[in-house]
């Protein structure tokens, strides 16, 4: 973005200004993630950068509060974690195998009625999830199943399949459908041909269409808070909980894991969002 | 030669045009085939439910139910002077099986909902019930209180009798049906859902323009810079976008405390001083801020998809036809960004007036939303008919947008990452 040297001063220096404010924006989104860092590992309790930290003197940083995450008494964490991953892996497996049936329905040609479906099946993602939470949490008292890991992974393949949708769909734009005629002409049945030609073909969005679910799911709290017992406690529960009655460093130190598991999804989403760019011969 | 026998045939003999139909309906079927699970699925599990709570939220059977003689026996009763001793007689049977069934105190809270001080004296009926003899009831019940000689009471548990009532929605605007019938207004320092609904549209408005204003700059940065540049600006969008809410919203929370960063930087820079820090969080400021970061994503990738379709080259031809640039900008660059503009902002306010999380957790009193009211009637006064009404009219604003939203960019168009 250099300037052309002919450029006159005034220009330069509302060029100037342009990019100091886009340099403030992006300390806006960013810098706050970085605030936890530092903190999780601070060896008061207190949620402020003590004098120790600021002269960076080592005694002034512990692990203490990772530890407390791990063995800590009463220490809610663990069950969360497995609640947590249990949950959002089945709601994924879910909402992976709806969603990406109903992507390839919907990208055929043939599909009926397709816009006023597609916004049908997309709808759980817009409406608020206030709304989602009640309604779905008196259908689960009704049917019975509040308070259990499979009402819970349900209320989440709601949520979760829009993602799915959506990302199968796009891949599903660029796609060759002489490729599945060949298959066909060749005497492969449907199911073999979706298995062994589609699928790696699809692949990529289908995976980040299940990263978006697993995200979903594993992040959500207003469907959990209305529907989960005393056993089917969620991480995302737990820090609710916690940032409701007292924030303590513990939750920084959960809040720091968390952070680090979505840098490692959002580098397989972009490597995977890449990959699909190349199959299907986009370059930009 | 006839019409008939030119008409093109396939091997097996049938007209090609209807082979041709035939094959599309097939195709029709197995696509349609192919979305039936899902849809079913959403069906049972989605919109059924909020079709429940449709019913729910219009359901008022339960008074109905439980004083049946009574409603029965006021079917003649004018509603003028006091009813007659046959409605007394029919609601204290009906009030006397409600004591042994223990469930009026369901029917106490139910009522005083309609006219304050019904709890008290339903009570005291049912402690001096014990004692009352047979016959000449309404001289009985009348000599428990003599809030049971008001009219008032009498028509506010008449206003009961309908099987379904519309009077949730009329109470979540703040509106009521008084004892003539008329739809009028809460007195004014009961008007309390007003300023939630003033409120939520208020903070959903401003934060989609803040969002709108931060978002601008830097998608145009990232769609104008060199890709080995932009993708490490991306990140900066892409990692907020992908973390937990809990997580972000917990570092606002930190940052926003009075001992907390922010405001040290202000005392810092001698904006206050360090004995009246300012409260950030735990009102609207708060929310405002929060909400904004973690709104901001969904307006830039919108805005960075468009603006990346948009050719530099158009910018320059606008230059070299003699326009200075803020000119080339606003009448060449700045319309065609507008499509990613209304895709932008709509997502960003069909998302911030349905907020929970954030407002709860930042807001305190003055800067929480609707969604936290009907939070609150769900677990705190388990008026769950007044939540699900609630619930309704939020759920009618969203549709209203998300349908302008489907109109203007479709939902297919929509992109994550």
């Amino acid at each position: 973005m250099a300037l052309p040297k002919y450029t006159e001063p005034h220009y330069r220096i509302w060029h100037y200004f342009y990019l100091f404010i886009c340099s403030c924006v992006f300390f806006f989104l960013i810098a706050p993630l970085f605030v936890i860092f530092p903190l999780s590992f601070n060896a008061e309790e207190f949620l402020v950068f003590s004098d120790g930290m600021k002269r960076l003197d080592p005694d002034a940083f512990s692990l203490r509060w990772y530890k407390d995450m791990i063995y800590g008494t009463k220490n809610p964490w663990g069950l969360a974690a497995k609640n947590s991953f249990i949950i959002a892996l089945f709601a994924t497996l879910g909402s992976v195998i709806l969603g990406t049936v109903a992507a390839l329905g919907l990208s055929s040609r043939h599909m009926p009625y397709k816009g006023i479906i597609m916004a049908a099946l997309i709808s759980p993602m817009i409406v608020p999830l206030i709304i989602s939470g009640v309604a779905i949490f008196f259908f689960m008292a009704k049917v019975g199943l509040a308070a259990t890991h499979t009402g819970i992974v349900l209320a989440h393949i709601v949520l979760g399949t829009p993602f799915v949708v959506i990302t199968v769909t796009a891949t599903l734009s660029g796609f060759d459908h002489s490729v599945t005629r060949a298959a066909a002409s060749l005497g492969s049945d449907p199911v073999n041909t979706f298995m062994k030609i589609t699928l790696p073909l699809i692949l990529p969005g289908v995976i980040s269409g299940g990263l978006f679910a697993f995200v979903t799911s594993f992040d959500e709290v207003v469907v959990v808070l209305f529907l989960a017992g005393l056993d089917n406690t969620t991480i995302p529960i737990q820090m609710w909980t916690g940032l409701r009655e007292q924030l303590s460093p513990t939750i920084l130190a959960v809040a720091t894991c968390l952070i680090i598991l979505s840098t490692l999804i959002l580098v397989t989403a972009e490597l995977l969002r890449r990959r699909s760019e190349r199959i299907r011969g986009i370059n930009r | 030669m006839s019409r008939e026998t030119q008409k093109i045939l396939t091997t097996d003999g049938i007209p090609l045009e209807e082979s041709l139909k035939k094959a599309e309906k097939k195709n029709k079927l197995k696509a349609f085939l192919l979305v039936c699970p899902l849809l079913l699925f959403l069906i049972i599990t989605y919109v059924f439910p909020i079709g429940d709570m449709l019913f729910r939220s219009i359901d008022d059977r339960m008074v109905t139910n439980m004083l049946p003689k009574t409603y029965k026996a006021m079917e003649n009763w004018d509603g003028k002077d006091l009813p007659d001793e046959e409605v007394f007689e029919a609601f204290y049977l009906d009030y006397k099986k409600l004591v042994e069934d223990k469930t009026f105190g369901k029917l106490a809270t139910q009522l005083n909902y309609e006219k304050n001080g019904f709890k008290s004296i339903l009570k005291k009926l049912k402690r001096k019930m014990k004692k009352f003899e047979e016959g000449n009831y309404k001289e009985q019940i009348m000599g428990v209180h003599k809030r049971w000689t008001n009219v008032e009471y009498w028509r506010a548990l008449k206003r009961r009798a309908p099987a379904y009532s519309y009077s949730k929605y009329l109470k979540g605007v703040d509106m009521y049906e008084n004892e003539d019938g008329k739809i009028v207004q809460v007195p004014e320092d009961r008007r309390v859902h007003k300023i939630l609904w003033v409120r939520t549209v208020e903070v959903a408005f401003f934060v989609t323009v803040l969002c709108f204003l931060m978002a601008y700059p830097i998608a145009h940065l990232l769609a104008t810079l060199p890709m080995k540049y932009s993708n490490l600006l991306m990140i900066c969008v892409l990692l907020p976008f992908w973390t937990s809410l809990l997580v972000r919203t917990a570092s606002w929370m930190i940052l926003l405390q009075q001992q907390g960063i922010v405001n040290d930087f202000f005392v810092w820079i001698g904006l206050v001083s360090d004995e009246n820090r300012p409260e950030m969080m735990y009102n609207k400021t708060g929310t405002y801020v929060a909400m904004t970061q973690i709104l901001l994503p969904f307006m830039v990738l919108p805005l960075y998809s468009v603006m990346k379709t948009i050719s530099p080259s158009l910018m320059r031809a606008g230059k070299s036809l003699g326009g200075t640039p803020f000119v080339a900008f606003w009448k060449v660059y700045f319309p065609l960004t507008i499509p990613g503009i209304g895709a932008g902002c709509l997502l960003v306010f069909i998302l911030a007036i349905g907020y929970y999380i954030t407002p709860a957790l930042v807001g305190g009193a003055s800067g929480t939303l609707i969604s936290n009211q009907i939070a609150f009637h769900m677990k705190s006064t388990l008026d769950w008919s007044f939540a699900s009404a609630m619930g309704l009219m939020l759920l009618t604003g969203v549709l209203a947008i998300y349908w302008v939203y489907n109109k203007l960019v479709g939902v297919d168009n929509i992109k994550l990452g």
